[in-house]
């Protein structure tokens, strides 16, 4: 088997559980390098669960997540700090730093490797600098950079929360429903957006959503976590006549079929 | 017999729920300070939170130690003035001030208004995913938000005591000088006769620590708080209440060690 047949990221046997409530049961999944792949699912079913098992934020009960080949649950903290370097994330509400400026908050992760010695030295002179290039390349003006946060619309916060996840051009991007809040326009011009960077970077992406639209735009594969495991993987294109009943129901909207919505919890 | 099986039951509990507590703030603590010894250093944070508690707490600090030290003046004339003893006011005031007013008011004035702060900006972090962002940009967070603070409000309140024993002194003299037709001159030699350098030491000594426990407090419930706005409203709360027992405590504790023979 060569490197290129090798997962870039590999799930295997994914359990977490929050006392009494499974959220991951067993997740498997494959994601090969320079691809995209979504994660559909109704509220609750723990898509952002799975993102934050794989960054690390959350440490799963059982199983295995591989970044090229490594199970990074095994790892102390300090070991994987070199991984982590390697990833972006882009929030569900953008997660910008309110005490910062944009261009602060765009050049954060590189200022920080630059001062964990994990990337090169960069004075704040030239990190401006890069911010604005950055900005630039999701659509907005460099002078944005001089804003606060708290002064952008939420289509821009998430265009920030962008140049962010993409400034240390990582080998890995995440996006935690990145078009939750945003009016269907801007919800297609972040998706492009993601998906440009994604092609131009060559990076691996993995998007959780429930926006069907987005899922298609952005993804070159696509699976429906349901009742913690990943029921379904398919084309983007097969999302409306997938063959299977629970992902019918789930991407027609349907309030009949095998998916009982639990409305107390 | 059920009721007092009952009683027993809820006040272990509640014995092991603060033993608990204790060990993830003391475990929260050190993991902090380790950080104060490891490379990086983030000065523009620390520089920042020391202005914060040191330059902005001044106004309401001063304010607070000026008329505290002019009402112990004004009360202890009330009862000495009976005994003729008025030429003890100068010495109780600088005792009372450095030893206990100056430290205990600063803190908690630093306590209600930066412990609060502290606490409602790194709840605010934590329910708006900011904390984790961190993370996921090669940033410690504790590393990042709580070690400089710990070391700002350590470093900060000594300062501002010292401000508060000035302004305690003025205040006594004011009032003793403008209202109560005391020597100007008298006062002052009076004041400089009772004043020891051990009482203001152990004063700032206080401080230090009443600052670190502020600090301590505010970052470790903002920290851990959960559920949003209500979420990040309890742990403000938390962050004060906390702050304030424990200043009190370790004020009761620090003056026996120092004081108690």
């Amino acid at each position: 088997m060569t490197d290129t047949q090798t997962p870039k990221i590999r799930i295997r046997g994914l359990k977490k559980a929050f006392g009494p409530k499974v959220v991951l049961d067993g997740v498997d999944l494959d994601v090969m390098g320079g691809t995209s792949f979504v994660v559909i699912g109704g509220s609750g079913t723990g898509k952002s669960v799975l993102l934050r098992c794989i960054l690390g934020l959350i440490t799963p009960d059982a199983g295995s997540i591989e970044i090229d080949g490594v199970d990074v649950t095994t790892l102390s903290p300090r070991q994987r700090e070199p991984y982590m370097a390697r990833i972006g994330m882009l929030f569900q509400n953008g997660a910008l730093f309110d005490s910062l400026s944009v261009w602060e908050n765009v050049t954060f992760g590189l200022i920080a490797a630059a001062r964990a010695g994990h990337g090169p030295r960069i004075t704040r002179a030239q990190a401006r600098e890069r911010a604005g290039a950055l900005l630039e390349q999701v659509g907005m003006d460099p002078a944005v950079g001089a804003l606060s946060p708290s002064e952008l619309s939420g289509g821009m916060q998430k265009r920030v929360g962008l140049a962010r996840a993409i400034a240390a051009r990582p080998e890995i991007l995440f996006f935690d429903e990145p078009t939750t809040g945003l009016d269907p326009i801007m919800g297609a011009v972040i998706d492009g957006l993601i998906a440009d960077c994604v092609r131009r970077l060559g990076s691996t992406a993995i998007a959780i959503t429930h926006d069907m639209a987005s899922a298609q735009r952005i993804g070159d594969r696509v699976g429906m976590l349901y009742e913690g495991r990943l029921i379904w993987q398919g084309l983007p294109s097969r999302l409306f006549d997938s063959g299977n009943p629970v992902v019918d129901q789930f991407t027609h909207g349907r309030r009949e079929g095998p998916i009982k919505v639990d409305v107390r919890n | 017999m059920n009721g007092v099986l009952d009683f027993i039951a809820g006040l272990g509990r509640a014995v092991l729920d603060i033993v608990r507590m204790a060990g993830r703030v003391a475990l929260f603590a050190a993991v902090a300070l380790s950080h104060v010894v490891r490379p990086p250093f983030y000065w523009r944070t620390l520089w920042g939170t020391l202005v914060e508690i040191g330059y902005f707490s001044l106004p309401v600090v001063a304010l607070t130690a000026l008329f505290s030290g002019g009402v112990i003046a004004l009360q202890s004339y009330t009862g000495f003035a009976q005994y003729h003893a008025q030429n003890a006011i100068a010495g109780i005031v600088i005792l009372a001030v450095t030893r206990e007013l100056g430290p205990v008011l600063a803190g908690l004035m630093v306590a209600g208004r930066v412990g609060a702060a502290m606490s409602a900006e790194i709840g605010t972090m934590r329910v708006t995913d900011q904390i984790d962002a961190l993370t996921t940009l090669s940033t410690n967070p504790i590393k990042y938000l709580v070690t400089p603070r710990l070391v700002a409000g350590t470093l900060a309140l000594p300062f501002l005591v010292l401000v508060a024993d000035i302004l305690g002194v003025l205040g006594g003299f004011t009032v003793c000088v403008m209202k109560l037709d005391f020597s100007a001159s008298a006062y002052i030699t009076a004041t400089i006769a009772s004043l020891k350098v051990m009482d203001v030491t152990v004063g700032l000594v206080k401080a230090a620590i009443f600052g670190f426990l502020i600090a301590l407090m505010g970052c470790y419930h903002g920290y851990h708080s959960r559920g949003g706005a209500e979420g990040v409203g309890a742990a403000t709360t938390a962050a004060v209440v906390a702050a304030s027992i424990l200043l009190l405590t370790f004020d009761y504790l620090l003056t026996d060690v120092f004081f108690s023979q």
